[in-house]
């Protein structure tokens, strides 16, 4: 009987594997399978900001322009394009095809970008648009979408008229708050559009073709686009969606997904079977940021001078961090960023202050003197419940404890709470950290201005703002880098906030995938160009 | 039989009432905001938001709109994954979290009944001493634990066969369903095999198994048509409350195997405040678990011939 069991229980489970048995990687198919670290929530790009979201969009929709693999701005859907101060104009390749085979027209972009600022659609994204004439007072509600500075000339020529002189528009418009929808289908749709795989129009190398809710979707390559012969995957299959890097490894290991990235945990692990360990910048910055409200003590300057003269990224990155690939914290601009004609870091080298306890604890005087404090009271440290960020603020109060005598009480909150007491100002001091929505350095810079409403911390300094203001107002490049320059040595001498690293990343991905592009920006990891070698 | 029935559910439905209006109460003083998020938007766009959700009405008008809707059987639309409605969710993913629930429980039950009995027999002899032992593990190591031990396991069986025998994890087929659901019902089992034990301790003692024995029925006979049968009894009580625990409970094993299950979202839900999500399941999850504590009363009555339900 058992025994009879037992076999019957072995045919049950070979059977069933007949169709799962796929492995991560197929030479004769250019089959893949993904993982996924959750369900994209969103695939209506103009509501999406969650990076599984412009990851799936950045395969199966394409904008005006997209980057290559060494990540250059190259024709997408338009094949050329004339930029200058005031406006910019578009030519659309005749070529450019919906997933149902009709033409994508410039109307599909304007439709796109008025719907997407239209204060009905609420999208959170909506001020990547605004560099286009009228977009911001549209998203406020002062005016109607139809007075959007973005006009179809005829089927393939998009016009667009400039709120401000926006020298980095082209680059713009590869994000997906950028892409084109049809009016038509989207209007069919109705509530339903974008909420499953058949709910989409797709233009780009992929389509959707199935969606199973948190379980799995499906992308084959579409044979309507236009560059179809750069695109050598057949299909991109995202069988697994958890957040568990663990079960992740476990799956890589046991050869059925392609990439899968590492923590401090699952990095041991992955060192022990001696896989090939890759490295990869985020693009991200994180930082202490201070609450400069009025009633803080954490807004005077000489009490954050003073944290700053006694902290040290490189043992922040090397003892509390301790996985390979970040870097230490210099300024709030990284490394990554394009400056006049080389990288913005080398043309402007980050102000350095080296660690010095003695000069630290007279600034700490001076605060006191003039704060008219016999001693620093307690500092709440605002903190996510992440075990990284756990850490991180259990350094930090120690540090600060042992060279500063300054006592720090951490507020571990999860993900919304922190907001809402970010927003409120409910804080002295909140780990954080910024990444880049686009390719260039005003989407650090603008971030302490004080209109800027991600600046939770309410730092208002006219200096600052001037400098962003000059920046914003010019396309020249070097009086823009000049005036990025200054604000990076106002940030370091005002201590605005307390750069802490730059994220890096620890990853395996299948040695038989070639191609695959990691991005700072946008889709990441881009498999567009990848292929399977035998 | 029929006026018990339905007097039960009557109180039923009071209880779901009050689950809901708790859970409504609760969730609102929780501190944080549901429509806040990492990047800051303009209060033009916040108004319209709070229009969409009705966050702009006061708590009581959202109490009474929500209760409205819940009669209706609608439980509005999702706060993450503003395309979807509650109600996809649920009907999506609940077979998902049921099948792979009453799987352990089959696992569970099997096995909780099974090793109860033989460590009643064996008492205070080695046998019951180890599975007493390992019941004590079962209980006391967290889900988590033997979710990933599960899964290594499975890895390492897989890289000795050199091919993958079965799958570390994913969902489809019922290969895919083994692991998960016997690392979903260790603990239950664990329980079970406690429960099981001492009833069937008491059990043996009783006037009846003496009479059955001084009649000469064969061992074998007494122990399934005498000792199984009377002890089983608590064992099927907690069984309905354990089947709503389990298909509840499976968040971890579900992030672990990824399942695409409704714990998952059970959970996220009040990590990330999704007002709707939050009272969906759980008014969901509430009134399964009213409805099988009443099936097993009912149940009950047929399986105990003592019990009278009226």
């Amino acid at each position: 009987m058992k025994f009879v069991l037992a076999v019957v229980l072995l045919l049950l489970i070979q059977a069933a594997n007949a169709e799962v048995d796929a492995t991560s990687v197929d030479f004769k198919s250019q089959t893949i399978t993904i993982a996924l670290t959750q369900e994209p929530p969103q695939l209506n790009g103009m509501k999406a900001t969650d990076q599984v979201s412009i990851t799936i969009l950045g395969h199966v929709m394409e904008g005006l322009v997209r980057y290559d693999r060494r990540g250059n701005v190259v024709p997408g859907v338009a094949e050329r394009w004339e930029i200058d101060d005031k406006s910019a104009t578009f030519w659309l390749r005749e070529d450019a095809r919906w997933s149902d085979g009709s033409p994508v027209t410039a109307h599909d972009f304007v439709f796109a970008w008025q719907t997407g600022l239209a204060p009905t659609t609420a999208s959170e994204y909506a001020f990547i648009l605004y560099p286009v004439k009228n977009g911001e007072a549209i998203n406020r509600g002062e005016m109607d979408p139809s007075q959007l500075g973005v006009f179809a000339e005829d089927d393939r020529t998009l016009r667009i008229e400039f709120a401000r002189p926006t020298g980095y528009f082209v680059k713009l418009t590869a994000f997906i708050s950028y892409f084109p929808v049809r009016e038509k289908f989207f209007k069919l749709k109705g509530d339903r559009f974008a909420a499953d795989a058949t709910d989409l129009l797709y233009n780009g190398p992929f389509k959707l073709t199935e969606w199973t809710h948190s379980a799995s979707l499906k992308m084959v390559k579409n044979d309507n686009y236009w560059d179809r012969d750069k695109v050598h995957l057949n299909v991109i299959n995202a069988d697994y969606i958890t957040a568990d890097t663990r079960a992740r490894l476990n799956l890589f290991i046991d050869g059925k997904i392609v990439h899968t990235r590492l923590d401090g945990e699952t990095y041991k692990d992955a060192l022990t079977q001696r896989f090939r360990i890759r490295r990869f910048s985020t693009g991200s910055v994180f930082f202490l940021e201070y609450n400069h409200r009025p009633e803080r003590v954490t807004r005077n300057r000489n009490l954050r001078k003073a944290i700053q003269l006694a902290f040290d990224p490189n043992e922040m990155v090397n003892k509390v961090l301790a996985t390979p690939g970040n870097l230490p914290g210099a300024s709030l601009f990284p490394i990554w960023l394009n400056g006049v004609e080389d990288k913005f870091r080398r043309e402007y080298p980050a102000p350095v202050s080296d660690v010095d306890v003695k000069k630290a604890n007279q600034y700490l005087e001076t605060a006191k003197r003039e704060l008219n404090l016999e001693s620093i009271p307690p500092l709440v440290m605002l903190s996510s419940d992440s075990p990284t960020a756990a850490k991180q603020s259990e350094y930090m109060q120690g540090l600060l404890k042992a060279k500063l005598g300054l006592d720090i009480k951490i507020d571990i909150q999860t993900f919304k709470q922190r907001l809402a007491k970010m927003t409120s100002g409910d804080f002295d001091m909140v780990t954080a950290g910024w990444g880049p929505d686009f390719d260039d350095v005003m989407t650090f810079g603008d971030l302490f201005a004080s209109w800027n409403l991600n600046n939770r911390g309410r730092y208002s300094n006219p200096a600052y703002d001037s400098q962003v203001r000059i920046a914003m107002g010019s396309s020249i490049p070097k009086i823009r880098m000049d005036a990025m320059g200054e604000l990076q040595k106002i940030i370091h001498d005002d201590s605005v906030v307390l750069a802490q690293y730059e994220q890096g990343v620890i990853y395996l991905m299948h040695p038989k995938l070639k191609g695959v592009v990691r991005r700072v920006i946008g889709a990441d990891p881009d498999y567009t160009y990848a292929r399977v070698v035998k | 039989m029929l006026a018990y029935t339905l007097k039960r559910l009557l109180a039923g439905a009071i209880t779901v009432w009050f689950i809901a209006t708790a859970t409504f109460i609760a969730m609102h003083q929780v501190p944080g905001d549901p429509l806040m998020n990492d990047k800051a938007v303009s209060a033009e766009i916040r108004k319209n938001l709070e229009q969409k959700y009705g966050l702009d009405k006061s708590a009581t008008e959202q109490y009474f709109i929500f209760m409205g809707n819940m009669l209706r059987g609608d439980f509005g639309i999702s706060f993450t994954q503003q395309n979807r409605r509650v109600n996809d969710i649920i009907r999506d993913h609940f077979p998902v979290s049921a099948t792979l629930g009453l799987l352990a429980i089959f696992f569970a039950a099997t096995g909780g009944v099974l090793w109860g009995a033989l460590t009643a027999i064996y008492r205070n002899r080695m046998p019951d001493i180890i599975i007493m032992f390992l019941v004590i593990l079962g209980i006391s190591v967290p889900s988590f634990v033997f979710a990933a031990l599960g899964q290594l396991l499975l890895v390492n069986i897989n890289s000795m066969l050199g091919q993958s025998l079965i799958p570390v994890a994913g969902w489809g087929t019922f290969a895919h369903m083994l692991m998960p659901s016997l690392v979903l019902g260790l603990g239950t089992m664990a329980f079970l095999t406690r429960l099981m034990r001492s009833s069937m301790l008491e059990v043996v003692n009783e006037d009846y198994i003496k009479t059955a024995r001084a009649k000469g029925l064969s061992p074998v006979r007494i122990f399934f048509r005498h000792q199984l049968r009377n002890a089983i009894l608590p064992v099927i009580t907690v069984l309905g409350p354990q089947i709503a625990a389990i298909t509840t409970g499976g968040f971890v094993v579900e992030l672990v195997f990824a399942i695409p299950g409704l714990g998952r979202y059970f959970v996220q839900a009040v990590q990330q405040l999704d007002y709707t999500v939050i009272m969906g399941t759980t008014v969901f999850y509430g009134a399964f678990l009213v409805f099988m504590v009443i099936l097993v009363d009912i149940i009950y009555g047929f399986v105990d011939p003592r019990v009278r339900l009226e």
